[in-house]
């Protein structure tokens, strides 16, 4: 750390001249210089300090706007009618408005995870103190923040030093929400600039909320070999009393789980968790098990099994306080952020609560201290679960076989269902005896619940369909790596160049939320299919849990098959959403480790680095929350692509490149100063698809980067056209822009491509030190 | 059947399209256009009647009414196996963004269309699209051929059955005969 505020305090101090009582003393900060390398040219950058190469991304990258709705009603001058590109009252255009809104959900998701951020380095300090040191790694992990180090130009070493970077995170977070007021920033490119820098500043959150927990929590420190742990409904034991935490910040869940080892009850309770909060508590305590992603919270709260519901915070069905309920299982809230309304009993004598809880005196209590949460939670579970006897709201098959008659096939529960699926001809099957029709519907099913809101003779629509995949439900019992955390020095330095020259073909993140448009089996085959091509693939979030819920003939899950170290076909699961910072870290670091470029304070170059030369595509086929926005902003902004589900288009904009504009695709020849056409590599930056096939071919075709070698670009083509050709039956036809010379060619398809590059008037180009940057020009052009 | 949105809380703003009551429409609009465009979305090729599926009614009536096809996802394969080459395939954003540059060209360089088909995309990806062209691409009227209301196209049928919709798909094909 080079940064540091001095805060002295003097109780009682004595002196000849008299006496001083309670003097505290604070100096602003004072630098002290540890860090050998030099400080970089943007340190704690402002909102502004990186346009130019925002700027330099979205010339290339348009936006291309889909609103999802044409009225601006943010203030109250509105509602303002925008079609058209007309301008409201304020004089904001359409597609300023959008991507107005764009900012607006990526400061959402960054405050999100910066806010949980703070409340775990507060929380961390307070148990550990400010000194505890931040050992992310040992001595496989010298570059133990890479975000943080590249977009502030600091080295923190201690939980103490998070402090100051959390300072500078949630400033930039207020200047940048601030611009979404009406009357502020009105040109749309400005706007996607500061969206790029909400993205960035999400990640620096994001990295010191992960590295806090690891180091402080003792969770696996950048680990290959992290253990496998049990995933699915199946995995309970549901003889015992269960607890089920729900959310992303795991300080409660600790405080269960520390409670429980300390007073004997360590495997007489069940603890589960879904969302991210599972992955930190498998990270945590092995015993620990994931029921799965965000998508299964009503599933798994109405078959009864819980016997207790803790929640947290983030992505929190907000009605799962009347879901528990109704199993009569009583509910801790243990945020602030989400009180769901109960009375707040932090203060309580514990076993007062517990008493209310069990009793039904009260169904749920606030209790914002995570060691009264652990007490309370497992008093309570041991007491409830011999009185509830797993009570629960999923109706029997005679219930569902007889209740469907009722259905009056009016088709409001497939209008409201975001999947579309043909819920009445299924309802129509069952009330015919068939519940195969509804069983097939579980597979495809995200668990919104749209469609029971929306049945106007109250059916419960969803339970019925749970109930009809009740067999599947019980029969998921997988396994995932526990979340490993950084990637180790080591790994980056043997993976770097390979990934650089092109001769790994990609490094491939899938990440992200549930919100998938064809169930979660299409994740586990995304993976699948480049872990088998020798890419790495690394995982977080619900879409490892999803990646994790597929078996081989084998009976092996993924986890099993493919290696968790970060190498050429591996599966890594990194952890919890927070973790997403060592993806973007990885890729930071393939920078600085193998290339040796400097990372202090130095974003352009870094990211001009990653755009040209690491193949690193995101994937996140599911992606529904503000948080996804935010972190898909990080990536953008290091030049990193990012690929979204067809739910994706309700983000309201894609940042696409033009294959068919040559001129978009010149970089300088950094060796020269020439600029050098180098095709669409990659071709776009924010781009959702239509289908898993269609993401597959595009997620290929991304990996390419003007620095490949020859060899490199040869084996990417060769994916990609084999890719297309099983995928689309046929050859691409852009291969031409993505030949540089005859020896990026594939050797197999040698005559084959010539003949298409003939056809298409193929010239050869070379292959440059590819930047956008004119200031990394080493030799200038007369 | 209403022409209302098809998924229910995809509420439209105040420009809605106008609603083709009658497949006759549709044709006449196909056929007055000077350079119409047809992009066909995966579920073509899953939405089957009787012994046809959409993608066979598709190619029929690009073939009568001389429209060139942008396949999207993954349906060139589908377009491929009944021996129909479409004039290109990209994803559907892709071909979106495309339209709302006047300058565009189009897929054989002849200059910017001025109408666009839609069919066979997912419905809110297909909302999404038509509102983005609704909004930034003045210059091209847009059409759904699907059977469900996409209130962001230019023109389009309302909520109909299978059974409606290939019947009016039917008369669209008779009618274009010929081509333009």
């Amino acid at each position: 750390m080079n940064r540091k505020g001095v805060h002295v305090k003097i109780d009682e101090l004595k002196t000849d001249i008299g006496a001083i009582k309670n003097l505290e003393i604070s100096i602003g900060k004072l630098f002290e210089e540890k860090w050998a390398e030099p400080m970089g040219p943007t340190p704690f950058p402002s909102l502004t300090t990186l346009r130019e190469w925002d700027m330099k991304l979205l010339k290339r990258y348009k936006p291309f706007y889909m609103p999802l709705c044409d009225l601006c009603c943010l203030c109250t001058f509105g509602k303002c009618d925008l079609t058209g590109n007309k301008r409201g009252a304020c004089g904001i255009d359409m597609a300023g408005q959008q991507s107005r809104i764009v900012l607006l959900a990526c400061c959402i998701g960054a405050a999100t995870h910066t806010g949980h951020a703070r409340h775990l380095v507060e929380h961390l300090i307070e148990k550990y103190g400010r000194n505890y040191p931040l050992d992310v790694g040992g001595l496989n992990v010298q570059v133990e923040a890479p975000v943080t180090r590249l977009v502030c130009g600091i080295k923190p070493e201690t939980l103490g030093d998070l402090e100051e970077i959390l300072d500078y995170v949630e400033t930039q977070i207020t200047h940048l929400l601030s611009v979404v007021h009406t009357g502020q920033e009105g040109y749309n490119l400005d706007f996607e600039s500061k969206v790029l820098h909400a993205g960035m500043v999400d990640h620096v959150g994001m990295e010191v909320a992960d590295i806090a927990q690891i180091a402080a929590y003792g969770f696996p420190k950048a680990d290959p070999e992290a253990p496998l742990v049990d995933l699915g409904f199946g995995t309970i034991n549901v003889e015992k009393p269960v607890i089920l935490c729900i959310g992303h910040n795991v300080v409660p869940s600790v405080g269960i789980i520390d409670y429980m080892k300390d007073n004997g009850f360590d495997g007489e309770i069940e603890v589960c968790g879904l969302c991210c909060t599972s992955h930190d508590i498998t990270r945590y305590y092995k015993r620990g098990k994931i029921i799965g992603p965000i998508s299964w919270q009503l599933r798994f709260i109405r078959s009864g099994v819980p016997d207790v519901v803790v929640l947290d915070e983030q992505c929190i069905r907000t009605d799962s306080f009347y879901e528990a309920q109704r199993i009569k299982a009583p509910v801790i809230v243990a945020s602030e952020k989400n009180c769901m309304g109960l009375p707040n009993c932090t203060n309580d004598p514990a076993d007062q609560i517990v008493e209310d809880l069990v009793s039904g005196k009260t169904p749920g209590a606030l209790i914002l201290d995570p060691e009264k949460v652990g007490e309370v939670a497992v008093k309570v579970a041991l007491k409830v679960a011999p009185l509830r006897k797993k009570f629960k709201v999923i109706p029997e098959v005679d219930e569902v076989l007889r209740r469907s008659k009722e259905c009056r096939q009016c088709n409001d529960c497939r209008r409201a269902c975001p999947q579309d699926l043909e819920i009445p001809k299924a309802m129509k099957a069952a009330a015919q005896g068939s519940l195969k029709e509804l069983a097939d519907l579980y597979d495809l099913c995200v668990g919104c619940g749209r469609c029971e809101e929306a049945c106007p003779v109250g059916l419960p629509v969803h339970s019925f369909i749970v109930k009809a995949g009740e067999k599947k439900l019980k029969e998921e019992t997988y396994k995932v790596r526990a979340g490993r955390g950084a990637i180790q020095d080591v790994e980056i330095r043997n993976v770097g160049s390979p990934i650089v020259l092109g001769e790994i073909p990609g490094v491939i993140a899938v990440v992200g939320c549930a919100n998938y448009p064809k169930g979660g089996l299409e994740v586990a085959e995304i993976c699948r299919e480049f872990a088998n091509r020798r890419y790495i693939v690394v995982t977080s979030g619900c879409a490892a849990m999803s990646a994790g819920m597929y078996k081989d003939e084998e009976g092996k899950t993924l986890y099993e098959v493919f290696t968790g170290e970060f190498s050429s076909g591996c599966l890594v699961n990194v952890g919890s959403c927070v973790s997403n910072a060592h993806i973007a870290g990885a890729a930071i670091k393939i920078a600085n480790i193998f290339a040796k470029r400097n990372l202090r304070a130095n974003y352009e170059e870094i990211a001009d680095y990653i755009l040209n030369r690491v193949g690193a595509v995101g994937v996140a086929w599911g992606a529904y929350s503000q948080k996804a926005a935010s972190i898909a902003g990080g990536f953008w902004r290091l030049g990193v692509p990012v690929v979204v589900g067809p739910h994706g288009t309700k983000y309201r904009r894609m940042l696409l490149g033009r294959a068919d504009r040559e001129e978009d695709w010149y970089v300088y020849d950094a060796r020269t100063g020439e600029k050098v056409y180098v095709g669409p590599a990659p071709e776009h930056l924010f781009y959702a698809a239509e289908t898993k096939e269609e993401a597959i071919v595009m997620i290929a075709k991304l990996c390419m980067r003007p620095n490949d070698t020859t060899k490199g670009r040869a084996i990417k083509l060769t994916h990609y056209i084999d890719l297309h050709k099983r995928l689309y039956g046929t050859m691409p036809e852009d291969i031409h822009l993505f030949v540089r010379t005859i020896a990026d060619i594939p050797v197999t398809m040698k005559d084959e491509i010539i003949r298409i590059l003939e056809e298409k008037g193929w010239k050869e180009t070379v292959i440059p030190d590819p930047t956008l940057l004119p200031r990394l020009i080493r030799k200038r052009k007369e | 059947m209403a022409a209302e949105p098809w998924q229910t809380a995809e509420i439209p703003g105040p420009k809605k399209a106008m609603v083709i009551t009658k497949p006759e429409v549709a044709a006449v609009m196909i056929k007055k256009a000077k350079r119409p465009i047809m992009i066909v979305g995966h579920k073509a090729a899953e939405i089957a009647f009787e012994d046809k599926k959409l993608i066979d009614f598709v190619i029929e009536l690009a073939r009568k009414a001389k429209i060139p096809i942008v396949a999207t996802a993954h349906i060139t394969s589908e377009f491929l196996i009944r021996g129909y080459k479409p004039d290109g395939w990209m994803p559907a954003v892709d071909i979106g963004n495309r339209l709302t540059d006047p300058a565009w060209t189009g897929l054989d360089g002849n200059g910017p269309y001025d109408l666009a088909l839609f069919l066979g995309l997912p419905y809110y990806m297909e909302w999404t699209i038509l509102n983005g062209l609704k909004h930034f691409a003045p210059h091209v009227k847009t059409v759904t051929l699907d059977n469900v209301y996409q209130p962001n196209a230019s023109w389009s049928f309302p909520n109909i059955s299978l059974e409606d919709w290939f019947e009016n798909l039917k008369v669209i094909i008779e009618k274009v005969e010929g081509g333009i």
